[in-house]
């Protein structure tokens, strides 16, 4: 419970401080919003009075104050692209459709990298290891908008498997959908499988030179018994604090990736926002962003202390 | 005594850097055509003994540009790992070597850190600092000092308690003489390490960013920009893309399998 409570407080701390941030950051951009949303339309008493009314004339820690209440309540303003829109509309649509391709890639890395990496620490030091090792090299080697084009180029345009650039959103059609995500997580998965299996093959290997393989091995018990009932069990539980950072480099890989098959996605809306300046959107996405990952990191923390209660006495 | 196993990863990873640096600096003074070069002819040429990687939308020569490129990409990665690694060992000699509450203050912070891609931070960076090849250079440099600090960091601590740096204390060498004399000559191997992997990130963030259009401008020219601009034609002239594709995909080979060999080395 104390531990409970310490990472609790530890998450408040870090979201507060990270909202400040981001606010601060933006804010101190060079450049009047007021100037940006009005444009060509601006004349000194209507900026005056935008300023007023989107509250730019309070102090900087007022203005973080209401920000912040808004953010709570899922209210980032305005976007300056597209007059009259909330930032959060904007972002519901996109946040699903990153969702569904997170999810995707994340299951694939999982299914891939997970044998790959017990059979390299199992066959340690012969030619299959060798080749998983190099396999794992090349394919860390590729960045993930290169080998989505590859994909685009034989799956799309050579072999007709999937139309690019023709995204369905899933609220129109979640299996058309899931069926055009297909390859765009392959493309996020497969530059990011091979940190998994390094990860495992380590883990395996340092599991099985403790002392309680060896009595396991002392009572009489067969190499695949030992391996498979007690070095995977404790192998598997680093793993865990390690799908944070997986989570994290998927949500990096997807912005890229994104931009390349067209996936209307967070991503997207975020380099879009960036080329135009719309800063209430880059701000809330970047917020958005942040805050999944430190959220994920909270809950992988909170998960590994049930799997290992060796961390609470630490 | 067990016969020494070849280190093949060193190997290839020294012989696939060396084709890179060479094509880089040779690139810098001498390409096969100019690399602005037009010659509406040559449109989307498809690859020839003149043209090996073909040529583009424009009928400029693929290879004289991405030996152009090459040397902007590396530029960048070296200017990037350049500033993490003089700022990243004076921050984690002085953290490592004094502890106290600078220590802790930069450990938190790299924790937090740690915790996002270099390819996200280094957006949330362009964002407020608008795209362009020095702030792509200024945001990966500051990103990557706090993993450069911490290798350098642990190292100290791990060496500052051993006999010889005591005996040197004895002796009446000063702090900083311990620092870089006695103790950073034995680290050099994780902090090469280290950097390669630091370099790798630097390549992959740049050319993701130039891909984007916030990293390198034209006309200026990059792997990623190159990409960029070659996705349009993916269908008429695939070389386009996967010629730069490759580029990027043997700069990052070579230094990752350079720095995994010199993992393997250490760990003899």
């Amino acid at each position: 419970m104390k531990y409970m409570l310490k990472k609790i407080t530890t998450l408040i701390i870090t979201l507060l401080l990270v909202s400040v941030v981001t606010f601060v950051a933006f804010s101190v951009i060079p450049g009047d919003p007021a100037l940006a949303k009005l444009g060509t339309y601006a004349t000194p008493e209507r900026v005056e009075a935008l300023r007023e009314e989107m509250g730019l004339n309070k102090s900087l820690p007022e203005r973080y104050i209401d920000w912040l209440q808004g953010a709570v309540h899922g209210d980032f303003g305005e976007s300056y692209q597209y007059a009259g829109v909330p930032v959060s509309e904007l972002i519901n649509q996109r946040l699903q459709v990153t969702a569904i391709l997170a999810v995707m890639s994340f299951i694939i890395i999982l299914v891939i990298a997970i044998p790959m990496g017990i059979v390299s620490a199992r066959k340690e030091g012969t030619w299959i290891d060798v080749f998983i090792n190099l396999f794992t090299q090349v394919t860390m080697a590729i960045p993930a908008f290169f080998l989505g084009m590859v994909l685009t180029y034989f799956f799309g345009l050579t072999l007709k498997f999937f139309q690019p650039g023709k995204f369905v959103m899933p609220q129109e059609n979640l299996g058309a959908c899931i069926r055009y995500l297909i390859f765009p997580a392959v493309a996020i998965a497969i530059p990011k499988i091979a940190m998994v299996v390094k990860f495992l093959r380590n883990s395996v290997l340092s599991e099985v030179k403790k002392d309680y393989v060896r009595t396991a091995y002392s009572k009489g018990n067969r190499t695949k018994k030992v391996l498979y009932i007690h070095v995977f069990q404790n192998a598997l539980i680093p793993v865990i604090t390690f799908i944070a950072m997986v989570a994290a480099e998927i949500l990096a890989g997807s912005i890229v990736v994104e931009q390349v098959f067209s996936v209307t996605g967070m991503g997207r809306l975020l380099v879009t926002a960036i080329s135009n300046r719309d800063y209430p959107i880059v701000q809330a996405v970047v917020l958005y962003i942040t805050v999944i990952v430190i959220v994920i990191n909270f809950i992988v923390d909170i998960l590994y202390q049930f799997v290992d209660p060796r961390v609470r006495t630490e | 005594m067990k016969r020494k196993k070849w280190n093949y990863n060193l190997t290839i990873g020294l012989i696939l850097t060396t084709i890179v640096v060479l094509m880089a600096v040779v690139g810098h003074f001498w390409t096969p055509y100019g690399p602005t070069d037009m010659n509406s002819m040559l449109k989307n040429a498809a690859p020839s003994l003149a043209h090996p990687f073909g040529n583009d939308n424009f009928g400029r020569d693929i290879l004289s540009r991405i030996m152009n490129g090459m040397g902007t990409t590396c530029f960048v990665a070296l200017c990037t790992v350049g500033i993490g690694v003089v700022f990243g060992t004076i921050i984690g000699a002085i953290t490592g070597f004094f502890g106290g509450w600078l220590d802790e203050i930069v450990m938190r912070l790299n924790d937090a850190l740690s915790a996002f891609p270099s390819v996200l931070l280094a957006l949330i960076f362009i964002s407020l600092l608008g795209p362009g090849r020095n702030n792509i250079i200024f945001a990966l440099g500051i990103l990557f000092i706090p993993s450069f600090a911490r290798i350098v960091r642990s190292e100290i601590i791990r060496y500052k308690e051993l006999e010889f740096v005591k005996s040197a204390q004895v002796m009446g060498a000063g702090k900083l003489r311990i620092i870089f004399v006695h103790i950073l000559p034995n680290a050099l191997v994780s902090m090469l390490t280290s950097a390669t992997v630091g370099f790798n990130n630097a390549v992959l963030a740049e050319a993701s960013m130039s891909y984007l259009g916030l990293g390198v401008q034209p006309p200026e020219p990059s792997l990623g920009l190159m990409l960029s601009d070659a996705q349009a034609f993916l269908q008429i002239a695939p070389w386009y893309a996967i010629f730069p594709g490759l580029t990027i995909v043997i700069i990052i080979l070579g230094f990752s399998m350079i720095s995994e060999g010199l993992r393997v080395y250490q760990a003899r």
